[in-house]
């Protein structure tokens, strides 16, 4: 061991602290920094095996051109000019919206924010988005209906001090182990803190809850109504807090009113004494932390269902204090930074694209015609971006850092888009995928610990992660992609200078920290001087709206808002009408049945997760000895009563099918409520020889969103199932 | 009293939009967003035309024999393409706006008529077809840029 670098893992969104151990210019191991608020010194299997292994198997060393139908390798004088031809030539023919960008939640801050101003500022497109767009988009969207921007509201220490924690969907011992770990200490410790767990499955989280609610799949918001609904009707209300700190409260106590415990037992198939004991646990503990994440965000009515997990804490007035607060959960470890620069397609510095003012500031800010900046309706989301490649009005289409011939919903419509012969593709990975075999350019792109940069976990705390050893072959940082492209474009600012003005990680990260000045998420006080040694350092105070005062001022807001069950958007006037000044907004819905219901032909629902073992379509934990073995294979999990009546034993392969695809798999009979089936959802194609697309979860999923988020519904597909 | 016609008039445009937004949920099922959305709020039609079964059966209704000008019928050939989608859902647009009008008017002689029961209903539907048209609109504005400059289809 030559020298230890400092760096944050980047294999979910709980980032925790850690140093990358360097040998002879490799990477041979990382071990946790102990001094970091986040962990503690602790690392998850996914952080010791899956981070450092993966840098150096089977990587993308040399950028690859299509000619005659086959990638071949060449230079990058050749691939980015052909880059740069087709986008110029598209520029000018058909314009700006013929661009579109689809990015990750595994870049660094300083290449969102790079690829942001390239996107609105260079091209003027309002086509970006990125594959946050499947993992935290339901987040972003809760907080900004709820509090008026986005910005995570409380804090890890919130873990150690709370005496009630509720789960909504969220397998934390799965998703994010660190951070379930530091749970643990909690429940094996004095003063344990009582669990609700809301979850079809009954997970080890769900094992060790005082209370589990198991609704079926598609009816969270009936749940969560008869949840508000319950701490109204018992008096658990700080009418005082609601008062002076909230706007709606008549509206949302109306519209929950006929969510009686049988009426929600009865959508839900939950036992009502068990509705009436979660609300207990909520309405009667002094300090509540929620914990939201997929299981709300990638299912039936999202946006409104984590909005009510927030009303639930304003109503009681548990917001903002120590061991009281809300974490709408990030997937994705940077996806927090995809949000903040607009790399998603929202404004940089959560600038509202609605409010006149906020595009002038950019235009100030990156010396440019307001009108170049694509204001004139909201981002467009990924699926449409989808949709309109598919339709042939997107026409070049730029894709960064993920996978999305393995991850998106409907996966033979997602292979076809890419493969069309109108489509340009460009692919920039570190490795090959089930995607960059589909484009037309792929760009090698430099890994975690091969370049510098930082990124922001889900509490908002922000970590510097150093270069621990150069990129293999010809791979090049994402930040250096970018610039090349943007240098090659001739990207102008209104002086006649370069639009983009820096060169390397850190200029970029000062030009971010200009552009957040005054924010929200202010980045002012950050350097990456401050970032070296110590422990990672959250933007804003420790919690978010310890005073009762939210970012909901018109002038300074994020987003007017939306109707929850349809997504129509508030209009600047109708917003400024209400005088929110500050106040949180209690925003309500009913619940409406799903429209993807199991039926005659697919008896099942089938649900698609996470392994503890690998992320996201295992491009690098697949690529670690260790986590491979533990989860070689995909598979299907059932309860134990389905498996029984199809006369299905452990093990047994049968075929999962819906009105989409299928997929073949071994049963595992295991933690699924009746009716409802798991598959996870993180195994494609790249390490099976015969391709035949009968392994990933999504060749089944449908191509459906929530209205506000625009969150696919991957948590909801109707199935059937027999022995294959 | 000629609340009679103005509720005729009423019952049958709301019919007629609810048939309309089920169509077009028919013939865009390839956005997902709009076909969904349009069901939702069809459903939500049916349930004004409950609710003015009692005040119809209170106030009569009386259908005007003159012809009338707004078809669901004429939604059964939903366009196609990205403008195609504009158009279907501005047609939907003006729709609304004709039970939105129609809505007001009733409202206000419920007000003269004092009738409380009336009132309600009125002032939950007027909201109701504000979220119509408050999302047809956000819809269009999503899409009109890409249907107008960008397609060529
Ligand atoms: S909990 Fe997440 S960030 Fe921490 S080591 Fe595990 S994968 Fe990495």
């Amino acid at each position: 061991m030559d020298r230890w670098v400092q760096s944050a893992c980047v294999l979910c969104s709980n980032g925790c602290g850690c140093d990358i151990a360097v040998k002879d210019g490799r990477m041979v191991g990382v071990r946790g920094r102990a001094e970091d608020i986040v962990n503690h010194g602790r690392l998850g299997p996914k952080g010791l095996f899956g981070s450092w292994q993966a840098h150096r198997t089977d990587r993308l060393t040399q950028p690859l051109i299509r000619r005659h139908g086959v990638l071949v390798e060449t230079d990058w004088d050749t691939a980015m000019s052909e880059v740069v031809h087709r986008s110029q030539e598209l520029l000018a023919e058909f314009g700006s919206s013929s661009h579109g960008f689809y990015t990750s939640g595994q870049l660094f801050l300083e290449e969102y924010y790079t690829l942001g101003v390239i996107g609105k500022a260079g091209i003027g497109t309002p086509h970006m988005d990125g594959n946050t767009r499947l993992c935290t988009a339901t987040a972003a969207a809760a907080l900004k209906e709820s509090f008026g921007s986005d910005g995570q509201p409380a804090c890890h220490t919130d873990i150690d001090l709370c005496d009630a924690l509720f789960l909504f969907g969220h397998n934390m011992a799965a998703t994010q182990t660190v951070m379930w770990a530091r749970v643990l200490d909690r429940l094996a410790g004095p003063d344990r803190p009582r669990v609700v767990v809301v979850d079809p499955r009954r997970t080890p989280v769900a094992e060790s809850a005082d209370v589990h609610l198991a609704p079926l799949p598609g009816t969270n918001q009936a749940l969560m109504n008869g949840l508000v609904r319950a701490v109204i009707e018992h008096g658990w209300v700080d009418h005082d807090y609601v008062h002076r700190h909230t706007l709606g409260f008549d509206e949302l106590k109306s519209t929950v009113e006929p969510y009686t415990p049988e009426h929600v037992a009865e959508i839900c198939r939950v036992s009502p004494v068990d509705l009436l004991r979660a609300a207990e646990i909520f309405g009667t503990s002094q300090r509540v932390l929620s914990t939201v994440l997929q299981g709300f965000y990638q299912s039936h009515q999202a946006t409104a269902a984590s909005c009510q997990v927030n009303n639930l804490h304003l109503i009681r007035g548990l917001i903002g204090r120590p061991g009281s607060g809300v974490l709408q959960m990030n997937g994705q470890p940077t996806a927090q930074n995809t949000r903040e620069t607009g790399a998603n397609g929202d404004l940089p510095g959560f600038r509202n694209w609605d409010n006149e003012q906020h595009v002038q500031e950019l235009a100030r800010l990156w010396k440019v015609d307001p009108l170049t900046i694509p204001h004139w309706a909201p981002p467009t989301h990924a699926m449409q971006i989808w949709r309109y490649a598919e339709q042939g009005s997107i026409k070049f289409l730029w894709i960064s850092a993920t996978n999305p011939a393995v991850s998106l919903p409907e996966l033979s419509r997602i292979r076809a888009i890419l493969s069309k012969k109108d489509l340009f593709v460009v692919a920039q990975d570190g490795f090959p995928t089930e995607t960059t075999e589909l484009a037309d350019v792929v760009l090698p792109a430099a890994l975690w610990g091969e370049k510098q940069g930082t990124f922001t976990n889900l509490s908002r705390v922000v970590h510097l992660s150093e270069q621990a050893v150069e990129p293999p072959g010809e791979a090049r940082s994402d930040l250096d992609i970018f610039l090349d492209y943007a240098s090659r474009m001739g990207f102008r600012d209104r002086d006649g200078d370069p639009l983009i003005k820096w060169k390397d990680a850190e200029g970029a990260f000062d030009a971010w920290r200009e552009c957040s000045r005054g924010r929200p998420c202010d980045y002012t006080e950050l350097t990456y001087e401050k970032l070296r040694g110590g422990s990672g350092i959250a933007w804003g105070p420790e919690r978010l709206y310890a005073d009762g005062h939210f970012p909901t001022a018109a002038d300074y807001c994020e987003d007017y808002g939306h109707d929850l069950l349809t997504g129509a958007q508030t209009t600047p006037t109708e917003y400024k009408a209400q005088r929110p000044d500050g106040r949180a907004f209690l925003k309500a819905a009913e619940y409406l049945p799903p429209h993807e219901q199991a039926n005659a032909t697919y008896p099942f629902l089938c649900t698609t997760g996470r392994s503890v073992y690998h992320f996201h379509t295992r491009t690098k934990t697949g690529r670690s000895p260790e986590l491979r073995r533990a989860a070689p294979e995909p598979w299907v999990e059932m309860s134990p009563e389905d498996a029984a009546e199809l006369g299905f034993g452990d093990g047994d392969v049968v075929l999962v099918e819906s009105e989409r695809g299928s997929v073949k798999v071994p049963v595992r009979i295991g933690r699924c409520r009746g009716g409802v089936v798991f598959l996870p959802f993180h195994y494609g194609y790249w390490d099976v020889e015969h391709d035949g697309h009968e392994r990933a979860a999504n060749e089944l999923t449908l191509t459906e969103w929530d209205p506000v988020s625009k969150q696919p519904l991957f948590k909801l597909s109707a199935v059937r199932i027999r022995r294959a | 009293m000629h609340l009679a016609t103005y509720l005729g008039l009423l019952h049958g445009s709301l019919r007629t939009l609810a048939g309309a937004f089920r169509e077009v949920a028919k013939g865009h099922g390839e956005e997902p967003d709009v076909a969904s959305t349009c069901q939702v709020l069809a459903k939500r039609l049916d349930g004004q035309v409950e609710k003015l079964g009692p005040i119809v059966e209170r106030y009569g209704e009386h259908r005007e024999s003159e012809p009338e000008r707004l078809h669901a019928a004429e939604f059964e050939q939903t366009r196609s393409g990205g403008v195609g989608l504009l158009r279907d859902l501005q047609d939907l647009y003006a729709l609304a706006s004709f039970t939105d009008i129609t809505w007001t008017v009733v409202g206000q002689a419920a007000q003269g008529l004092r009738d409380k029961e009336l009132l309600d209903v009125v002032s939950s539907c007027e909201k109701d077809t504000a979220r119509q048209l408050a999302w047809l609109k956000t819809r269009m504005k999503q899409s009109a840029p890409q249907a107008l400059i960008a397609s060529r289809e």
